[in-house]
């Protein structure tokens, strides 16, 4: 089917389309897509009439794949989805495993795993608002958001011994402690990142051209977020009070002191300040939490052969780009029968459509740029 | 609204409506036929329960389970509603007129398990390409190159 998509055809060959109208193909391989989606937009002139999603390219059945793997292996094929949120999307089928077996978590592992979720919070929109800046035409932007990524690559690195996907958390805890130049290390990232984050400010946040660019394009309105089942900063840019870590607290959130960050406009620009602002509220969690880390075990002791009881369990956590929920149906035995994963980003995309309609194609990256778009977590 | 409350404004709503209030959330089963005019009702609320976060289906071997989890977005209920369907000729309403989501996800469970979707504007394979046979979600599929299964 792909291989005879034409690159442009007009309404002469093609009996769905109006007088005047013409599809074109972005991706799937295309610089701005950040991966391979495969976008067919309908055009009228220069204005989008529609947009159609064709996923899939690399899609590789991980819920199916989770069917036949034990509960300690699946979460390993997770850090697979998200890339850019591995450590949170462990920790959602970590919490899941837990919640059947009612493991009780050590309160050191609770610390590790919120200083994780927050650094790999910061890296992934670190990434974004270079990524974002460059489909724009900014090229600057994107060494400054990656010198600081680097810093917490190599905090990673350190402690898990990987620098993309993780897989750090297990049930019942973390992996191994912390590396002991760890504390030291992300303290200097703070210093680090308070000082040169003004620098990214004026560089994209001050800039008019950036901000011509992003100011009301896009708008998703707050009832349409809801209807269309968006989350994460894609949603509380539109004004959806929805963040799960305040809304369903889950491995110590609700003892933290931070702000969920909501913006009235629901335009490209207001997707982008949320991202900036949940940085700075990122730092503040990870303030809180780094110079008191209890002692003890980072891990819970379990059995070696996890068998969840039977029954339905579900768990969701907050990831970079929204809400991931993991859906564990068991019979019992040492395989889940059946897994659904609720990426974020696959609702977000679905309201893209709407996003864009009636809007230049020259806005379009603008605006699929802030939903921040991850395929491998769309296509799983 | 506690769980009890909840099973009264169900049952005033459907009365073949079955409850379960063992679980984290309230689980109703609800008859396929009466699916869609439930779905409108409980979208209306009050507690309008406009966010539809979730939609799968299940393969339970001797039929099909498709599962809606909901809550509001302004109160913090949830439930979750299960419909089953014959697995030989699984159909259901759309819902995607109601929670726009729908209408990706629903696609998504249209390739994976064959159910069909009565009034979606645009059912067709979403991920997997046009010219595959069979649905992979379900118990009996046999991968033809053995890749899924480890």
């Amino acid at each position: 089917m792909y291989a005879e998509t034409q690159i442009i055809s007009s309404s002469e060959n093609n009996p769905q389309l109006k007088e005047g109208q013409l599809v074109i193909n972005v991706g799937p391989q295309h610089p701005a897509t950040h991966g391979v989606l495969h976008l067919v937009i309908t055009l009228e002139g220069e204005t989008i009439v529609k947009i159609e999603p064709h996923l899939g390219y690399i899609h590789r059945s991980i819920e199916k794949m989770s069917e036949s793997l034990s509960y300690r292996q699946f979460i390993y094929v997770t850090s697979r989805m998200d890339y850019l949120s591995a450590h949170i999307n462990n920790l959602g089928c970590a919490l899941c495993v837990e919640k059947g077996m009612q493991i009780e978590v050590p309160a050191r592992a609770q610390a590790i795993r919120i200083i994780m979720s927050e650094l790999t919070r910061i890296a992934s929109h670190e990434l974004w608002i270079g990524a974002m800046a460059m489909d724009l035409g900014a090229m600057t932007p994107f060494f400054y958001t990656f010198r600081e990524r680097e810093t917490i690559n190599d905090i990673m690195e350190q402690t898990c011994g990987a620098r993309l996907t993780m897989n750090y958390m297990v049930p019942g805890g973390v992996m191994y402690d912390l590396h002991p130049e760890f504390v030291t290390r992300v303290r200097a990232f703070i210093t680090q990142f308070k000082d040169k984050v003004t620098e990214l400010e004026d560089l994209v946040t001050n800039n008019i051209i950036f901000r011509n660019r992003t100011e009301g394009i896009g708008i998703l309105s707050k009832e349409d977020a809801i209807s269309f089942g968006c989350t994460g900063p894609v949603a509380r840019a539109s004004g959806v009070d929805g963040d799960i870590r305040k809304r369903f607290p889950y491995t110590g959130y609700e003892q933290l002191d931070f702000e969920q960050c909501l913006h009235q406009a629901g335009d490209s620009f207001a997707r982008y300040i949320v991202r900036i602002r949940e940085m700075y509220q990122s730092i503040r969690i990870i303030e809180q939490l780094i110079d008191q880390i209890p002692e003890g075990d980072f891990q819970a002791k379990t059995k070696a052969v996890i068998k969840l009881p039977k029954g339905e369990f579900y768990t969701r956590v907050e990831t970079a780009r929204g809400e991931l929920g993991v859906y564990i149906i068991s019979e019992g035995g040492t395989t889940p029968y059946r897994i659904k994963y609720r990426s974020p980003g696959f609702s977000n995309l679905s309201a893209l459509d709407h996003m864009a309609r009636g809007s230049k194609i020259g806005d379009l990256m603008a605006t699929m740029g802030t939903l921040d778009l991850v395929i491998p977590d769309i296509d799983r | 609204m506690t769980k009890e409350e909840m099973i009264t404004w169900i049952l005033g709503i459907e009365p073949a409506a079955t409850t379960d209030d063992t679980g984290e959330w309230l689980v109703v089963q609800v008859p396929v036929d009466k699916w869609k005019n439930f779905a409108a009702c409980i979208h209306k609320g009050p507690p309008a329960l406009d966010f539809l976060f979730c939609l799968t289906a299940v393969d339970w071997k001797t039929h099909l389970c498709v599962v809606y989890h909901l809550r509001s977005s302004r109160t913090d209920e949830t439930m979750v509603v299960k419909v089953q369907l014959d697995r030989d000729k699984p159909q259901i309403d759309t819902v995607c007129d109601i929670w726009r989501t729908a209408e990706f996800h629903e696609r998504e469970a249209f390739e994976m398990f064959g159910i069909t979707f009565h009034q979606h504007p645009d059912l067709r394979k979403l991920i997997l390409p046009d010219d595959f046979n069979g649905y992979p979600m379900r118990k009996d599929f046999e991968d033809p190159v053995n890749m899924i299964k480890l």
